[in-house]
Parts: structure tokens; C-alpha cells; sequence
């Protein structure tokens, strides 16, 4: 069993009219079942109502599911006696970057975390440290986050996360509200954190571009699991990621459609690199 | 001609050390019914230039004409510059704050000091430009998706019948499908309104499908100006400056460096796909 | 910009009363208040500027700084003269009409003067050598002993430290919500007071529902943090008393014995 596992997943929400009576009920999420193998780098897209931020909330016992079981590190998420260590194992970093930071000073933000876990001081100060260098904000610690541009504070915000030692991180969203260079720089720190220290990252976005260099790709619809695999094999069905909102990147497009045109290419190129070594190599071109 | 800046500066904290250019030396002139993209990274200008062009923020120096009238000659009325320029902001948050879509549509043409009848015409024509029918009149824009929030927030300003209208990043924060319905909904205004559109972004692949020319700020300065075909010949100085050309430009260089003759200034997929074919056939 | 307002206004030197623990300088600060108003000798005073002279060394913050504090208090120092000059009886000096300025009134208004520069120096120095964070951090450990009647001591210092990290945020994003209203014809300037408190609708409206939405997203980024109030958090910057706070202390007390000995004696 994996790091994260979800067994036939169901949230609704529900609205209550003024005599609390149920008024409205909205399924957001109706049986997901997804296992997550330690040490990998998951995406998971969809566009907005499809479900995959409450899927998100629910990893770490932010919302309890309706239906259904989530395990993190073989701990069941609506198990009250082990709500902490759920959240100390599943780190979660947020859309809006400025309404996750809490505290005045970058360093003081990062120890946020340990401080409510009750770690000592000294140890505090280590784990701060050691975060700020992991995401390349040592240079910033004693400045006001206020200061700082969207991308370096969602860094902050994945350092207060590492600063509590967790085995995954789950983003929801984080590079919604950046420009593409912030982006570029979230991402970047991601998948360094994934690679250097074997952290679990579940990336929920619907940036395209994002997820190309993702171990595994899920895709996600009305509450459902609809494509699941690695980014090749579900870029290659470009007519069905268009049917659930989702774009491709002009590349893989491309190719595509060339591809449908007649000409003979793999399915599912990502790179620009592949793409033209292919066409150069197409007979009848040159 | 419609707009016509000329050397405008915008000087943060003047003779102070913390003197910052926000615009230096900025010229340009946008003409009637021009659909002009407006590019930069964040901190580059382009949102400080925009609030210069219906008054908001007051230049340091340099001047602004719009019709070739000064915005800064004495009497001239900021309050009815900001009726024919209509700046539509980031967030459709910052702007909502009525019980339903129909009275705050009305807000604008309302501080406009108009009758009641032409106030409630001019608000229901705009929630139609937008593309909402009367369900939505009487919802409360709080409930709404993001896209519908922005597309209500449009109305708003369009209510107040501009000729030259300014989006500031319309489609952050939406998803494919969103950022779709927004962009499609303001070229159709400018197609079929005749309506002068700037659009500001900072994303390159959306803005090239739409906008017949391009201008690029950096530091506070006008950096490029031209057709999309133009400004992304420069991609290599478009990178320096954090911005990058659509893939696809870089799918085209690639293609020439592998010695296929494709034309250098394509810049969709559509283009590409056509002029691989043809080579291709033949 | 309005993102570089820091609320209060601390000077970013290192210096022996930076480096002092803020509930060591809480407390100077309110002895040396409570001293300003039991004084009313001139040695008093004198042992006030002594520590005030003092204080201003060790912050190594220029003289400038502390000055610009006095700004805002012009006006109500003017009139707090002007009413003591003319409106204490006893032997006059002049009279123009019904005013008459009297050698008291003189005495009184200097006192006076004084008394309030001096208060509002002394506080000045506080906030220019401590920062929000440190403040808040002290007055939670000080009034620590109020825990024990049940008192959210904790709640309220973590409140006040959120605040102070939204403020400016909040500020900015009325000045965007103010041009997104103005650029719609919206007018905040003219108009009767009715007017005008009706034309804030639009503004405080978005104000208050993007307040609510920030209120919530940190709550529950808190939450995914492990929050769970003052119980069993340690502290990454804990507060201790070291040698400097003892001879602050020390130099307090002999402070307080000077100006309560001028007080009995004189």
C-alpha cells in the first residue's frame, strides 16, 4: 500500500436553508479510488469544479470524507487520535500565497509549524534553517513576506511545510495567482524537493505545462477519476483531455495534429526537441 | 486617434531614496478601434500605464491626449474620461458589492447622473454584450463561477458605453475553459462593437491568437511595439526579460535549425500545422 | 508604496536597546511614564532627562527619528500651553482683556510641555528599537500570569501579530478596490457627509467579503500547520533575560529611588 491511499471516496457538500433543513446537496466528489506510491510525483488536473481541490483537502483531514476512507501512511485521516500526525505526514500548500503565511518574518513563518508540534527551540532553528536552504529562500529569512513576489512567497509557504518534516506534500493549486515566472520557480522547487529529498508531491493544478515531467498523471471530472497514467500515454489522447476542458501544450497539439493529418509520428510528444528530430526525420519533407 | 501618450513618466517616491521610475519615457498612440495586447512581467509597468490612461494615477511628467484633448488641461473631466475609457481590473472581486447582477451592472451608468430608464437599457444591453440572460439579473454575484463574476464585471464597465476599453488580466486565475469564454466574449466586442480593446497579460499564447499588435513593457519602459509576428522575432530578448514567445515560435525555430525552410513567423498551431502540411503534399 | 508602511516605525540598527528584551523595555517604558507624573520637582525632571539622554544613546537611533514623532503631537501640545498660560490664576504677568497670563501658568505649561515631549519620546523610543513581532511576543509573556484566571492571553497576542500582517495587505487592497469603484464613476471626495458615508457602501462591501475569505483561508492554512492554540507550542524565538536585562533593571531601580527620594525629600 502506498503513502496515500483513497478507497471509494465520496464528499458532498451540503447547504443547509435557514431551518436546517438539507437544501441542497452537491456531489464533489463521487468514489475516488487512488493509491499513491511513496516517492513520486503525481498531477492531478481538472478544471475548476471537477473536484480536485476537495480531493486535496481531504488528504491531510481538512474535510472528512462522506463516504469512503483516506490513508496516509496506513492512518485513517477521520481517526481523531492520529488528526496531528495525519497533518504532520501530509504537508498541504495553499492557492493564495498571502493568506497562508502567517507570520511577520519569513523565518518566523517557517517555524510556525514545529512550534505547534511542540518541537524545542534548538531543533526549531535547525529544521528552519535546513528548509529556507531547501527551497532557495536562506537569502530572505528576515525579510517581511509582504516584501517578497508571489513566487518566492508560495516558497516560503512550501518551506513552513518541509520545516515539519512531512513524507508528501500536497499543493492545491499554488501557481494559479503567479505570473509565469513565479511559476517557473514554484515548479522548479517542487519536483528539486521530490528529487533531492524524496518527498511524496500530489500537484493539483491545471497548468498543462506543469505536469509534463510527472511520474503519473490523474485526471479528474465531475467527481471522478477519468485518465490515469504516465504524461505521455495521456497526452497522446489530446480529442478526450479537450472534451474535459483541459488544454494541451501547442507542441504536443501540434504534433497531434499532423499526426491526424496522416503523417507517421509517436503518440504523446512533450518536447520541442522530439517533435522536430521527428520531423526532420519524416520522409517526404526534406 | 484615440489615445496618445507622450513621454509619460510616473516617478514613485520622488526625491526621496527610495525614487523609483514606475514609467520612464513612455510614447505611444493607440488608434480607433485598435485590439492592442499589452505584455509585461509583473512590476513591469503595464498596470501602472493603464491607470494613467483613464486618470486614476497622474503622471510625473509627459502629458496624455485622448481625442487630442490633454486629460491633464485645467477643467478637463477626469469622471468623464473614466466613462469613455473603461478599465475592467484583475480581480471581479474588488469591484461586486451589490445584492444581485442587475443593480450593480447599474452602478456605473448610475454615477454617470443618468434617467432610470437609459440606466436599466444600458445595463441590460450590457449583460447581453456579455453573454448573461435575465436568470442571472437577480442572482447575487457572489454566488457565481469565477468566469461569470468577470464576465458580470465587464458588464459593469460596459454600462457605462466606453469606446476604448481596458482589461487588466481578464483571465487570471481561470481554468482552460474560463480563460476560453473570456477571451472569446472580448474579441467578439471588439469585432463586432468596433470597440477600441487593450488587452493587458503576461501570458503570450493567449494574447497572440486575438490581438492584431503587441506592446511590451519592461523596467517602466516600452521595450517592443508591433505585430504579434514582429514583437516574437525578438524571442530571445523576450526571455531576457522573463517573458517567453508561444511554443510554438520555438517549435519553428527549431524546425529551421534542423534545416526545414518553415517560415519564421508563424506563431499558432494552426499556422504551423498548415505549413508543415504543405511542404509535406509536396 | 503603501506595501513599505510598517506599522509603528522601527529603526533597523543593532544597538544595546535593540538587543534588550522587550519586556524589559515594556517595563522601563512604563516606569519612566508613571515617573513623568509623579515628578514635580525640576531634580525630577532632571533624572528624567538623564534617562531619556540615556536611552537615546544606547538605541543608536538618530535624534531626527524621535523628533518626527513629536509632529503629530504640535497641536495638542499648543493648546495644552496656551490653556495652562492663560487659565491659571495667581500673579499676573499681563492682561490683554479677560486673558491674563500668570507666573503659575507659566511654571505649569513648561511642566507641562515637557511632561508630554518627554512621554511621547520615551514611547517613540520603544517602537524604534522594538519590532511589532518582539512587542506583541513581550506583552504575552508579561501578562503571562493573567493566563491562570483564564484570561486568552495567547489568542490575543496571535490575533494582534495576524493583524499586523494583514494590515497592510488589507490597505493595499482598498486602494485597488477604491480605483476598480472610481474607474466605474464612483466619487469618494465630494458630497455632504451622508454622501459620502454612502459612497463607502462599494467600497467597504468587497472589503469586508475579501477580509471574511482571507479570515478563512488562514484559518484553515493554520489548521493544516497543526494549530491548536497556546497548548504545548514551543517557542522558536523564546524570550530570555540575560545580563544586559539585569543592569537594565538594576539602573531602573536607582532610577525610581532618585525620583522618589526628589519626590519625599524636596
Amino acid at each position: 500500500m502506498g503513502i496515500i491511499k483513497a478507497v471509494n471516496l465520496i464528499f458532498d457538500y451540503i447547504r443547509h436553508d435557514e431551518e436546517e433543513n438539507k437544501d441542497e446537496i452537491n456531489h464533489a466528489l463521487r468514489g475516488v479510488t487512488l493509491d499513491i506510491k511513496e516517492g513520486s510525483f503525481v498531477a492531478i488536473l481538472g478544471h475548476n469544479g471537477s473536484g480536485k481541490s476537495t480531493f486535496a483537502k481531504l488528504m491531510n483531514g481538512l474535510l472528512l470524507p462522506s463516504d469512503g476512507t483516506v490513508y496516509i501512511s496506513n492512518m485513517k485521516t477521520d481517526d481523531e487520535e492520529h488528526l496531528w500526525d495525519v497533518r504532520k505526514t501530509a504537508g498541504m500548500v495553499f492557492q493564495n500565497p498571502d493568506n497562508q503565511i502567517i507570520g511577520n518574518i519569513v523565518e518566523e513563518d517557517v517555524g510556525f509549524g514545529p512550534e505547534n508540534i511542540g518541537t524545542p527551540t534548538e531543533e526549531i532553528w535547525e529544521r528552519v534553517d535546513q528548509s529556507l536552504e531547501a527551497v532557495g529562500m536562506t537569502a530572505y529569512r528576515l525579510q517581511s513576506p509582504n516584501k517578497l513576489s508571489g513566487g518566492q512567497k508560495q516558497r516560503v509557504a512550501i518551506a513552513g511545510v518541509m520545516a515539519m518534516r512531512p513524507q508528501c506534500i500536497v499543493l492545491d493549486e499554488p501557481t494559479a495567482m503567479l505570473d509565469p515566472n513565479g511559476r517557473r520557480e514554484v515548479i522548479k522547487t517542487i519536483h528539486e524537493l521530490n528529487r533531492q529529498e524524496r518527498i511524496t508531491v500530489l500537484l493539483i493544478t491545471h497548468y498543462m505545462e506543469e505536469v509534463i515531467d510527472a511520474d503519473r498523471v490523474v485526471v479528474m471530472d465531475d467527481g471522478h477519476v477519468v485518465m490515469d497514467g504516465a504524461p505521455k500515454e495521456i497526452f497522446s489522447r489530446v480529442s478526450e483531455l479537450k472534451q474535459y476542458s483541459l488544454d494541451v501544450p501547442q507542441v504536443t497539439e501540434l504534433a497531434y495534429e499532423l499526426k491526424q493529418a496522416g503523417m507517421e509520428l509517436p503518440d504523446g510528444i512533450l518536447s520541442i526537441d522530439e517533435l522536430a528530430d521527428r520531423l526532420a526525420a519524416h520522409k517526404g519533407l526534406l | 486617434m484615440a489615445i496618445k501618450v507622450e513621454h509619460l513618466n510616473h516617478i514613485y517616491g520622488q526625491d526621496t531614496i527610495f525614487e523609483q521610475y514606475a514609467l520612464k519615457d513612455v510614447s505611444l498612440t493607440i488608434g480607433d478601434g485598435e485590439f492592442v495586447g499589452l505584455i509585461g512581467h509583473t512590476g513591469s509597468g503595464k498596470s501602472t500605464l493603464t491607470q494613467h490612461l483613464n486618470g486614476l494615477l497622474k503622471a510625473s511628467s509627459g502629458d496624455i491626449l485622448y481625442n487630442g484633448t490633454s486629460i491633464y488641461s485645467e477643467g478637463y473631466s477626469l469622471k468623464e474620461l473614466r466613462s469613455h475609457v473603461g478599465l475592467v481590473f484583475q480581480y471581479p472581486e474588488h469591484q461586486l458589492f451589490e445584492v444581485d447582477v442587475f443593480s450593480d451592472v447599474c452602478f456605473g451608468p448610475k454615477n454617470l447622473g443618468l434617467e432610470k430608464e437609459e440606466i436599466e437599457r444600458r445595463a441590460r444591453e450590457a449583460l447581453q454584450l456579455t453573454g448573461l440572460d435575465e436568470s442571472f439579473y437577480k442572482q447575487s454575484p457572489f454566488e457565481l463561477s469565477g468566469g461569470q463574476k468577470r464576465r458580470v464585471a465587464i458588464a459593469g464597465v460596459l454600462a457605462m458605453q466606453p469606446e476604448v476599453l481596458i482589461l487588466d488580466e481578464p483571465t487570471a486565475g481561470l481554468d482552460p475553459r474560463g480563460r476560453e469564454e473570456i477571451l472569446g466574449l472580448v474579441a467578439r466586442l471588439h469585432e463586432e462593437q468596433g470597440m477600441t480593446v487593450i488587452l493587458v497579460s503576461h501570458s503570450m499564447e493567449d494574447v497572440a491568437r486575438y490581438v492584431s499588435r503587441l506592446i511590451v513593457m519592461n523596467h517602466g519602459e516600452k521595450a517592443l511595439d508591433g505585430t504579434p509576428k514582429e514583437v516574437f522575432r525578438h524571442y530571445k530578448e523576450l526571455e531576457a526579460m522573463g517573458l517567453a514567445a508561444p511554443q510554438i515560435t520555438y517549435v519553428v525555430q527549431a524546425l529551421r535549425e534542423r534545416g526545414i525552410p518553415i517560415d519564421q513567423d508563424i506563431t499558432t498551431v494552426a499556422e504551423a500545422r498548415d505549413a508543415i502540411l504543405a511542404m509535406w503534399k509536396r | 508604496m503603501l506595501r513599505d508602511i510598517t506599522l509603528g516605525q522601527y529603526y533597523p540598527v543593532d544597538s544595546f536597546l535593540h538587543r534588550l528584551d522587550p519586556r524589559t523595555k515594556l517595563f522601563g517604558t512604563l516606569v519612566y511614564i508613571i515617573s513623568l507624573f509623579i515628578a514635580d520637582h525640576i531634580w525630577a525632571y532632571a533624572a528624567a532627562v538623564l534617562f531619556l539622554a540615556a536611552a537615546i544613546v544606547l538605541s543608536r537611533v538618530p535624534v531626527k527619528f524621535m523628533v518626527r514623532g513629536l509632529k503629530a503631537i504640535v497641536f495638542l501640545l499648543l493648546i495644552s500651553v496656551s490653556f495652562n498660560l492663560f487659565l491659571t490664576p495667581g500673579r499676573a504677568i499681563f492682561k490683554i482683556g479677560f486673558l491674563q497670563m500668570t507666573w503659575e501658568g507659566v511654571e505649569i505649561a513648561v511642566f507641562m510641555a515637557v511632561r508630554l515631549i518627554f512621554l511621547v519620546m520615551g514611547s517613540t523610543i520603544l517602537t524604534l528599537t522594538t519590532t511589532p513581532n518582539q512587542l506583541t511576543d513581550g506583552l504575552e509573556k508579561s501578562l503571562g500570569i493573567f493566563k491562570k484566571i483564564g484570561a486568552p492571553v495567547h489568542e490575543v497576542s496571535m490575533m494582534m501579530s495576524i493583524a499586523l500582517r494583514f494590515i497592510p495587505i488589507l490597505i493595499e487592497e482598498t486602494d485597488k478596490i477604491m480605483k476598480a469603484q472610481m474607474a466605474r464613476g464612483a466619487d469618494f471626495e465630494s458630497g455632504n457627509l451622508i454622501q459620502k458615508a454612502k459612497a463607502m457602501i462599494p467600497l467597504l462591501v468587497p472589503l469586508f467579503i475579501s477580509a471574511f475569505r482571507r479570515a478563512t483561508d488562514l484559518a484553515m492554512a493554520m489548521e493544516a500547520r497543526c494549530y491548536r492554540g497556546g497548548e504545548g507550542r514551543t517557542k522558536m524565538k523564546p524570550l530570555c533575560y540575560e545580563r544586559r536585562d539585569h543592569l537594565t533593571y538594576l539602573f531602573y531601580l536607582f532610577y525610581v529611588i532618585a525620583v522618589l527620594s526628589v519626590k519625599i525629600v524636596l
